[in-house]
């Protein structure tokens, strides 16, 4: 797998590769925004067997954070089922049917933002089905999803740092500290110290 | 509660106080007049009578008082509790070792008899008489993990052992410092120690984890680890840290003595027997810097060590902004003498 390009070391962070057409009896693709890009890529590179991989796939797509709506060019690769959403938790209840209906052999492909594969992938875990039936490729925006460790509420595409919850409003740093069973990174007062001494917001992630 | 149990608290007022016993007998973490990370295990076989090693778990004078505590804790925020669905059985392992230990250890405290599966446990300091049937969940009123840990000092996480890693899946975590079970359940061995600064780039993580990937039943080890408290509190948790993060900025020369605690964790480590999990206690010590420095070789030791850990590990520590002014208030106790090897006190 290649790494990912993405800012940042820690070792709880998840690393994202390219995604490569694997034979399978089905093929579930769930992407947002740019990453009906890798979608389309994802087919040119199956080739000739690109028709019979479509005829047994299911795409589920929903617009970026930032408003990239490319549902149009998936719609064109011709899929079994290709379906737009608005949003993950939208999407949620299709995505938890067709796993639960999941045979052995299910290829599994998610591709846009952190977000999205982020709780794809712990979807996929709690659902029961192997990590390794997944594959990841990260495209267009980085804005983070964050968990704020005071309240626990989850803050969806945070751009800047520090970013100020918006459960219980404290202003919140963003650690590079990642938990893949709530597919967030963990925000923590950046004042607790000195309150009411918060530094300007800094846009990290775009 | 009997004589042997401080009435104390590690909040509000913080009437938490080490008798001279107590003093005494604290486990000073440092061998030598430096720190650095490394693999620091030996095994956790019996120390010397009266240490906190004498006991595979030690039970003293903050039992009662800490045990009270951690309910609060709990009452506040249920999640510090947590076991995911599969590590109920290392839950049971842990209760019997905890169980078998203390009954072994502190006959006059705890008694456990068997029947077969019916087991009969009395807890005397706690007033708690139990009988249940083990393995049976519905016969405790919680989890075995939580029923055990309500009743023993020290947090507790319980790892899972596959894909020749370890996963913490299951914790007590009510006296912490600084860091959140529920944002770690699930990670990996280097997942977790993800934010531990200069650590993984010496080798210490992979050396550790090939190390315990292959502990032996009834082989427990145990090492040392330690940060800086200010107050007495054991709940130092990033939960609460807008409640205790301002304390910091309140610490004085005048203060400095009474309010700053060294806070030392004894972490044991012990294969478990059915689920070949990893139970790991942290057992939190705190003393005062002011009752640390009646023993003249730990005030010059923790003097030329807090004057000298790099400073990643006093920024990660959590000390940096105060470390001037620990290092002037314990450099009136270092005469510049040598220090002997060895943690124990000089014998002066
Ligand atoms: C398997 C049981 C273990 C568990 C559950 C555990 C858990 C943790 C956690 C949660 C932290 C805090 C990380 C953070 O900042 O979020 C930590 C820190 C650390 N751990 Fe472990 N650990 C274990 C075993 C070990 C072992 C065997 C070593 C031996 C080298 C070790 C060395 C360290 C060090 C050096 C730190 C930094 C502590 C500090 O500077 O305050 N750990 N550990």
């Amino acid at each position: 797998m290649t790494n990912s390009v993405l800012e940042g070391t820690m070792r709880s962070r998840p690393v994202y590769g390219v995604l490569e057409p694997r034979p399978g009896k089905a093929h579930l693709i769930v992407a947002d925004g740019e990453g009906a890009g890798a979608v389309v890529d994802l087919v040119a590179r199956a080739g000739e067997t690109a028709p019979a991989m479509l005829a047994r796939t299911h795409i589920i797509y929903m617009p970026g954070p930032n408003g990239t709506d490319a549902f149009e060019s998936l719609k064109a690769l011709g899929a079994a089922q290709a379906f737009r959403t608005h949003d993950y938790s939208t999407a949620q209840p299709r995505l938890k049917k067709v796993l639960g209906d999941a045979h052995m052999g299910l290829q599994i492909y998610t591709t846009g933002t952190e977000g999205l594969m982020g709780q794809v992938l712990r979807d996929v875990m709690e659902a029961g089905l192997p990590a390794q039936a997944v594959q990841t490729e990260h495209r267009g925006s980085t804005v983070r999803r964050v968990q704020c460790v005071h309240c626990k509420g989850i803050t969806e595409n945070v751009r800047t740092d520090p970013f100020q919850c918006s459960h219980c409003g404290l202003h919140l740093f963003v650690r590079d500290h990642y938990s893949r069973r709530l597919a967030a990174y963990q925000g923590v007062n950046i004042d607790a110290e000195d309150p009411g001494e918060v530094p300007p917001a800094v846009e990290r992630f775009k | 509660m009997g004589l042997e149990f401080n009435e104390e608290t590690f909040r509000g007022d913080f009437s938490f106080k080490n008798s001279p016993k107590a003093i005494k007998r604290f486990p000073f973490p440092f061998p030598e007049d430096s720190y650095m990370y490394s693999v620091n295990m030996e095994p956790h076989v019996p120390g010397p009578k009266g240490s906190v090693f004498e006991h595979t778990f030690d039970v003293d004078e903050h039992y009662v008082s800490e045990m009270r505590d951690r309910a609060m804790v709990l009452a506040d925020d249920p999640l510090r509790c947590q076991s995911l669905p599969h590590m109920t059985l290392a839950g049971w392992d842990l209760l019997e070792l905890i169980m078998e230990s203390k009954a072994r250890d502190y006959p006059h405290w705890f008694e456990l008899h068997k029947n077969g599966n019916k087991w009969h446990w009395i807890n005397r300091p706690l007033e708690i008489e139990q009988k249940f049937t083990f393995l049976d969940e519905t016969t405790l009123p919680c989890g075995p993990l939580e029923y055990i840990t309500r009743q023993t000092q020290g947090d507790f996480t319980l790892q899972d052992q596959r894909d020749n890693n370890l996963f913490i899946e299951a914790g007590m975590v009510t006296t912490q410092a600084d860091w959140s079970l529920d944002f770690d359940i699930g990670m990996s061995f280097q997942e977790w120690h993800a934010p531990v600064p200069m650590a993984h780039e010496l080798g210490v993580f992979d050396r550790a984890l090939k190390f315990l990937l292959k502990l032996q039943l009834g082989a427990p080890v145990r090492r040392f680890n330690w940060t800086m408290t200010v107050d007495p509190l054991l709940d130092t948790s990033p939960e609460n840290y807008p409640k205790w993060g301002p304390t910091k900025t309140t610490l004085t020369m005048d203060n400095i003595g009474r309010r700053q605690h060294l806070r030392v964790e004894l972490q044991t480590l012990h294969r478990l027997p059915r689920s070949n999990a990893i139970a790991f206690p942290i057992r939190a010590y705190l003393i005062s810097f002011q009752d640390l420095v009646t023993v003249p070789k730990w005030a010059r030791r923790l003097h030329r060590v807090i004057r000298d850990v790099p400073e990643p590990l006093a920024t990660y520590k959590g000390f940096l902004r105060n470390r001037p002014l620990m290092v002037e208030y314990l450099s009136q106790f270092d005469d510049g003498k040598p220090t002997s090897p060895g943690w124990w006190p000089e014998p002066e």
